[in-house]
């Protein structure tokens, strides 16, 4: 058991790599369904949040002025707002440009007219802690993650949000 | 002095390599930039590709990660 010194080094070493690389690549906690986020008041968003959220079903998005896939699913959000918006449904787009400025020369070529808030502090999304663009969670009406969708896949992805909006707008919110 | 040496090397070794950094999806805009695509420019591609195929006899193999959006 006498190792020599530059064994022991060596050791060190291959232990401070280990190290280094499990805690640059360590992933963190992720939001998975069934978590409940916290109050969205809490985040400092830039923009105006809904009055209420209760008893809402909600699709927060998480976006990006330079991820090409969020481009294409803003016409389908869009789509999804005008259909669902009266029956209780809310979109939550939270952008993750570096300034407001890029989401704003965004949304002069693609209008949206659901809600748009501005994560300037990146403490929603660091929250969320998503592990792609975009990454778009549906919470029930009481505020639990029902999905989590990871990108955006066409036709894929309007198929699921269609019948998951529609089989929790029916659910009955449980009288506490 | 050796031993010196040694635990010098092992405590640069660990500042050096702490220096690794995970890059999160939300943080990539620069990459996403259109500038630091690899196949920007068709025409360079080609003609590296041409070259390369000459001067080792193989083709292809292109592309590593790390650049672009990093999206869906």
């Amino acid at each position: 058991m006498n190792m020599s010194l530059t064994k022991k080094s060596l050791l060190a070493g291959a232990l401070a790599l280990c190290v280094c690389a499990t805690s640059a690549f360590a992933g963190g906690k992720t939001l998975k369904v069934g978590d409940t986020l916290p109050d969205f008041s809490t985040f400092q968003l830039e923009g105006k949040l809904p009055a209420d959220f209760k008893g809402k079903v909600i699709l927060l998005d998480f976006w990006a002025s330079w991820c090409g896939p969020c481009k294409e699913s803003f016409p389908v959000m869009e789509d999804l707002h005008k259909k669902y918006g009266e029956k209780g449904f809310v979109i939550l787009a939270v952008n993750v440009d570096e300034t407001s400025e890029a989401m704003k020369d965004f949304l002069k070529e693609h209008k949206a007219s659901f809600t748009i808030v501005h994560d300037k502090s990146k403490k929603l999304v660091g929250t969320a802690n998503i592990s792609s663009m975009p990454t778009s969670f549906m919470l029930d009406k009481e505020g639990k993650i029902a999905a989590v969708h990871k990108g955006f896949h066409g036709k894929d992805t309007i198929k699921q949000y269609e019948a998951e909006i529609e089989k929790l707008l029916s659910t009955e919110v449980a009288k506490k | 002095m050796k031993k010196k040496l040694l635990l010098l090397s092992g405590c640069a070794g660990v500042l050096l390599l702490s220096g690794c950094a995970n890059v999160k999806p939300w943080e990539r805009s620069t990459l996403a930039d259109y500038t630091m695509r690899a196949d920007r420019d068709p025409l360079t591609i080609s003609l590296s590709e041409h070259m390369w195929f000459s001067r080792e006899a193989a083709s292809g193999g292109r592309g590593v990660g790390g650049g672009g959006c990093g999206c869906n």
